[in-house]
């Protein structure tokens, strides 16, 4: 199909240099663009019961009430956006099977189910350096005791608005981030860890 | 300076975006509003030194709006 050759990642030009990063960061640090996550966004009202019981059947986990917090069941995972509004994610190529599993939930109650897969790429910072790196621009307080398993939040990762969510097993993000801010947030990624390589990267 | 947005609690003011003054009221009947009055509604608001009921929105965040009550002189959020 066209549109599978058509399907490029946002930073695949930064794969490389992500790469020479994680190298010589080794295990202190590794950066790499988890591409093609299937993302859809719902709206639906929290304070249905039946609806909400309606979701949780369809997709196998129930949508998290807490403020900035997530949910997850199998290789699916919710993240509180709003207070009716949620992100469900899964593997590569799972947004048309969510976005019917959510449909058929929602039937025909208030609420819309979008299609967001490709407005958002992932970079993914693990290992026991990301929280000190992600903490130099962003102004949420990251700390353990504050941002444990289990929460994401809205903010701002230098310039650029950013979902971030704390991944399995920790000390492990993932910063959600439009697709035409990637390169800036990569960029901005690459530069934070400088500091930290015995060698610089080259850019 | 620290915002507290009623879904995600205490925020940095970078993810806000700033609404004006809170309260202030659409005519009930616009039609039959003069000139001055609706003049009154669009362009005149309070700028009081003190206590001002302002519209914040969390831009960078949960994207809603709320009220809350900020010193204008000594940018203290007293709700």
């Amino acid at each position: 199909m066209i549109a599978e050759k058509l399907k490029r990642s946002p930073l695949r030009g930064h794969a490389s240099q992500f790469a020479a990063a994680s190298d010589a960061l080794g295990d202190r640090l590794a950066i790499r663009e988890l591409a093609f996550l299937s993302q859809v966004d719902l709206r639906a009202d929290p304070g249905d019961v039946a609806v909400m019981e309606r979701l949780r059947a369809g997709l196998g986990l129930a949508l998290p009430q807490i403020p900035n917090t997530t949910s997850s069941g199998g290789d699916r995972s919710a993240l509180w956006l709003g207070p009716d509004e949620w992100l469900v994610t899964g593997p590569e190529d799972q947004q048309e099977l969510i976005e019917g599993a959510l449909r058929s939930a929602l039937s025909d109650a208030p609420g819309a189910v979008t299609d967001v897969s490709a407005n958002r790429t992932v970079v993914e910072l693990r290992g026991p350096l990301a929280r000190d790196v992600l903490a130099t621009g962003c102004p949420v307080d990251l700390h353990p005791r504050v941002f444990g398993p289990g929460r994401c939040a809205q903010t701002l990762l230098g310039k650029a608005q950013v979902i971030v969510q704390l991944a399995e097993p920790t000390p492990a993000f993932w910063v959600y981030v439009r697709s035409s801010f990637a390169g800036y947030v990569a960029d901005w990624v690459l530069d934070a860890v400088a500091g930290e390589m015995a060698v610089k990267p080259d850019r | 300076m620290l915002i507290p947005c009623p879904w995600c609690g205490d925020r940095e003011d970078a993810e806000f975006k700033y609404g004006g003054a809170a309260d202030v009221a659409y005519p009930k009947d616009p039609g039959s509003v003069d000139d001055q009055a609706w003049a009154g509604y669009l362009f005149f608001r309070p700028n009081p030194k003190g206590r001002f009921p302002e519209r914040w929105y969390h831009a960078a965040g949960c994207r809603r709006w709320f009220n809350l009550v900020r010193d204008t002189a000594t940018h203290e959020i007293v709700t």
